[in-house]
């Protein structure tokens, strides 16, 4: 396997501007005739399928959902990040680059992330275009907002429903295409296997979830829009259905997988309160705007929050980093609760919480203003906890929450299967090891709205002669059979123990191993444990119903069984990593007061695995990052 | 904390051609904390335990925005709670030894999938009549080329916040999908960016909520009491004035 990441010479600011002018296009009529399947309708899904059906080709979408309006975009809330400088604070294309870029790390592709800032104002205005209703300023104009990480407000947001409403955005284009007959949707409808021709990506096979049929379906190009693979760790902040089963089937079709160790851990979510748990919820991050971090200076101090007096508390996140104080990214904000609750101050019944405190801006805004900017927020924790953040603070822990890791693409988003194509969350290729606040709905649109469109172009336009290829083809008898025996050992195997037993077992393994914090001897000793796992799945899972009527059982199984596969890659990409950086920290490389210990030298790369075999090790391959613009230094936030 | 025990009496329909019934299930281990959600999924693998299918629902973000969730609790779309999705839900809201009765929303236009799955692709259909404005990728002025009055903005996004969830039409007796529908259509007509097809828009979306076989409004107000984001009916009233403007000028 050879990585050629494609991106185009020239001075980094030009790159992308040279690449445009100069890709070849496919004619309106040629458009007509060529089909692309995507699979997915978050942002990146919807404003893709919307995009390319707009400009003349014939789009087939597929999601699990009962409807594109629901993929779990729609749950973000903060905001989204542009390069606009409307504030007038110094703001720019190469600012917004930089911060990216040094948010994540260094560990991500210069070419890509500065044509993710460049496009980014444009999102904005094509935003406002369909009517998604941002918050505005008394003037008339568009409202910005702060996040972590930077030191200026580019965030662009509608109250703390900002995803919901770039979503629906972005499905109401989608809908308008459906309308004219440009994208035919298919809701409720799982991609379970690419279909590969002459190595090339010729389709996919589909279940209906429903009727539990198997379709095929031909496009000369496929992309995958299918989001992360968080719920690996059985609590995380994604939708109960989020799952990676579209990009693990890809990666077992060829196409490589980079910096799946690369996850994200948010600092301010609702703890976790009990054994029943099946997922965790979010407190936006542009609470630290107002909120104050602080845990008790004594250890094991219970008295309630409101009587431990102002010199007993230690805001520990202003104390040790001055300069961003709360508002550090959210690996470090994560991982110094974590280090504050592994010493025995953490707060709350299981001593695994911080407190994120509302008191000083209260007093210093008002609670209207403060209701104003975080009312839904106070209201969904009240809901989940019955605590009123008013009256008292919040208690958060870190959750999983977002995969910087995914599929590996080039420059044109293209995996290394040819005609694969992997855009927002499922691809790798912007947020490098950490990423920063609101840039996640910033890269899904970019990458649907307005970098694939143009991309795409190139790989199509030198397959206008090829025609609809018929979906009897061996290929894809092949890869329907082999989803059909994979559905029938699930459903016959009779065994014991439910899908949900195995999920929350894997999860507590990847959580443990796999999460805050890594060492070598645990991440060795969790690579047996999944695999033993795994095989006791195969043998005792117990899957009721059948595969005629609709069977969320059944659907689960299924993804729960390539999360095992995912788990034990993530252990082996976290081993062969041997130094901290972002999200991923080892415990033996760390600076003297415990900040992540980057080894450039000998890690500047994308880790890239190739697929050998379910029993066989995966290949690494490793994509030299070789800055050129930005010389990376040791990220401080001090 | 405490310990829950609950009587459930939960509807079962295999497809949507079977009949479909009531069964009763005891379930035990519960705790005040959980969500409704995971209430179920204890159910759920309790049922799993004994050989039995487990309930099908519907549901997937599990705090409040994607609209995927949805029972009838007792009587009521998504329970007893105001302004709060099924997901949202918690135990402590309920009482040991309660029988809780759950049914799937009920409506022509939303047939039983099964269990407690409806089919509400009826929704996107109306969206897709004219709910949007048709603005291709790259045609957009400067975002901020068109000032917009805060208070329009705030007032567009409240009809905007809605979650397409259908408890409107789950409530209303004659399962009329105004609320929805009117909500969509005010949310552009606030709008600058939605007058050029302002008209064409409601004309559009009214029909088809009609061809799709939901009822009509009745102004009772059930729907706006039950609706998770606290939707305003005044929407309703805004959509029927610009529906009957529409027809009167052509």
């Amino acid at each position: 396997m050879i990585l050629d990441n494609k991106v185009p010479e020239g001075p980094l600011e030009l790159k992308w501007t040279k690449y445009k002018s100069k890709v070849p296009l496919v004619s309106p009529a040629n458009k007509r005739k060529l089909e692309i399947i995507v699979v997915g309708t978050g942002l990146a899904g919807a404003s893709a399928a919307s995009s390319l059906a707009e400009m003349g080709y014939r789009v087939k979408c597929f999601c699990f959902q009962d409807s594109p309006r629901r993929a779990h975009s729609i749950a973000a809330q903060g905001g989204i990040n542009a390069a606009k400088n409307y504030q007038n604070d110094g703001d720019s294309v190469y600012r917004l680059f930089y911060d990216t870029i040094k948010g994540g790390d260094y560990r991500s592709r210069e070419a890509n992330v500065y044509r993710l800032a460049e496009v980014s104002a444009s999102i904005i205005d094509q935003c406002v275009a369909q009517g998604v209703p941002f918050a505005r300023e008394y003037g008339g104009t568009l409202d910005n907002r702060s996040f972590g990480g930077v030191q200026v407000s580019r965030t662009f947001y509608a109250r703390g429903q900002t995803g919901q409403q770039l979503l629906l955005g972005a499905y109401s284009a989608l809908s308008r295409q459906i309308s004219k007959g440009n994208v035919k949707m298919y809701n409720r409808h799982e991609m379970v296997e690419i279909v590969k021709i002459d190595g090339k990506a010729r389709g996919v096979i589909v279940r209906n979830l429903l009727t539990g049929e198997f379709n095929r379906h031909f496009g000369h190009a496929v992309v995958l829009a299918t989001g992360g693979y968080g719920n690996v760790y059985y609590l995380s902040t994604n939708a109960m259905g989020s799952n990676v089963t579209a990009a693990w089937k890809a990666y077992k079709s060829g196409a490589a997988f980079s910096n799946p160790c690369f996850t994200q851990i948010h600092p301010t979510c609702i703890p976790v309160s009990g054994e029943y748990q099946s997922k965790l919820t979010l407190m936006s991050e542009s609470l630290r705007n107002d909120g104050r971090i602080w845990v008790p200076k004594k250890k094991g101090d219970n008295r309630p929050p409101s009587q431990i007096p102002e010199e007993e508390r230690d805001y520990y996140l202003e104390r040790r980093y001055p300069a961003f104080g709360n508002l550090v990214p959210r690996d470090v904000a994560s991982r110094a609760a974590k280090e504050r609750c592994d010493e025995g101050y953490g707060v709350g019944k299981t001593g695994l919480a911080v407190y994120l405190d509302f008191e000083d801006a209260i007093n210093r805004l008002g609670k209207d203003i403060v209701s104003a900017r975080y009312g839904n927020l106070f209201a969904m924790y009240d809901k989940i906890t019955g605590d009123d953040p008013y009256s008292t603070p919040m208690r958060i822990f870190p959750a999983v929450h977002y995969t910087m890791g995914g599929l590996w693409v080039d420059y044109d988003l293209m995996t290394t299967v040819p005609g694969l194509y992997a855009i927002g969350e499922c691809n790798f290729s912007d947020h490098g090891a950490n990423r920063l606040g609101a840039s996640a709905l910033m890269q899904g649109l970019a990458d649907g709205y307005f970098v694939l469109p143009y991309t795409i172009g190139k790989y199509l336009s030198e397959d206008i002669r090829t025609n609809p290829i018929s979906t009897n083809h061996d290929s894809f008898t092949k890869a329907e059979n082999n989803a059909k025996e994979r559905n029938k050992m699930l459903l016959l195997n009779h065994g014991k123990r439910s899908v949900e037993s195995f999920h929350r077992d894997l999860g507590r393994i990847v959580w443990d191993y796999c999460g805050m914090s890594r060492n070598e001897p645990n991440l060795i000793a969790a690579i047996d444990r999944i695999k033993e796992l795994r095989n006791e799945f195969w043998k005792d899972v117990k899957v009721l119903g059948d595969d005629k009527t609709y069977n969320p059982e059944l659907d689960k199984a299924g993804r729960v069984a390539d999360f095992f596969e995912l788990g034990e890659l993530m252990m082996r990409d976290a081993l062969e990593r041997n130094e901290s950086c972002g999200g991923h920290f080892r415990e033996e490389f760390q600076t003297g007061e415990g900040e992540a210990l980057r080894d450039d030298k000998k890690f500047t790369f994308a880790s890239t695995w190739e697929f050998k075999g379910v029993d066989e090790p995966p290949v690494l391959h490793k994509e030299d990052l070789g800055f050129e613009t930005v010389k990376p230094t040791q990220r401080s936030y001090k | 904390m405490g310990d829950l025990q609950l009587t459930l009496k939960v509807w079962r329909q295999r497809s949507s051609s079977d009949k479909g019934k009531f069964e009763t299930y005891d379930v035990s281990g519960l705790n005040s904390h959980m969500s409704f959600l995971e209430m179920m999924d204890v159910l759920n693998e309790q049922l799993v335990g004994k050989d039995i299918e487990p309930i099908a629902f519907d549901h997937d973000c599990r705090e409040g925005i994607c609209g995927m969730c949805s029972m009838v609790i007792n009587g009521r779309a998504h329970g007893p709670l105001k302004g709060t999705t099924t997901c949202q839900l918690h135990m402590r809201h309920f009482k040991n030894e309660d029988t809780i009765t759950i049914e799937p929303w009920r409506a022509k236009a939303f047939p039983v999938v099964k269990d407690l799955v409806v089919d509400r692709s009826s929704f996107d259909r109306i969206i897709q009549s004219g709910g949007y404005v048709s603005v291709n990728t790259g045609s957009a002025p400067d975002g901020n080329a068109i000032p917009i009055p805060k208070e329009v903005a705030e007032e567009a996004f409240d009809a905007a916040a809605c979650i397409g969830c259908g408890a409107c039409v789950a409530t209303c007796k004659n399962a009329s999908a105004s609320l929805f529908v009117s909500a969509k259509v005010s949310q552009l007509a606030l709008l600058p960016q939605g007058q050029p097809e302002r008209k064409e828009r409601v004309n559009k979306m009214v029909s088809k909520m009609d061809e799709e076989g939901f009822g009509h409004c009745t102004n009772t107000g059930a729907c706006q009491a039950e609706c998770p984001k606290e939707i305003s009916i005044e929407y309703i009233r805004k959509m029927n004035l610009d529906y009957n403007l529409s027809n009167l000028k052509g």
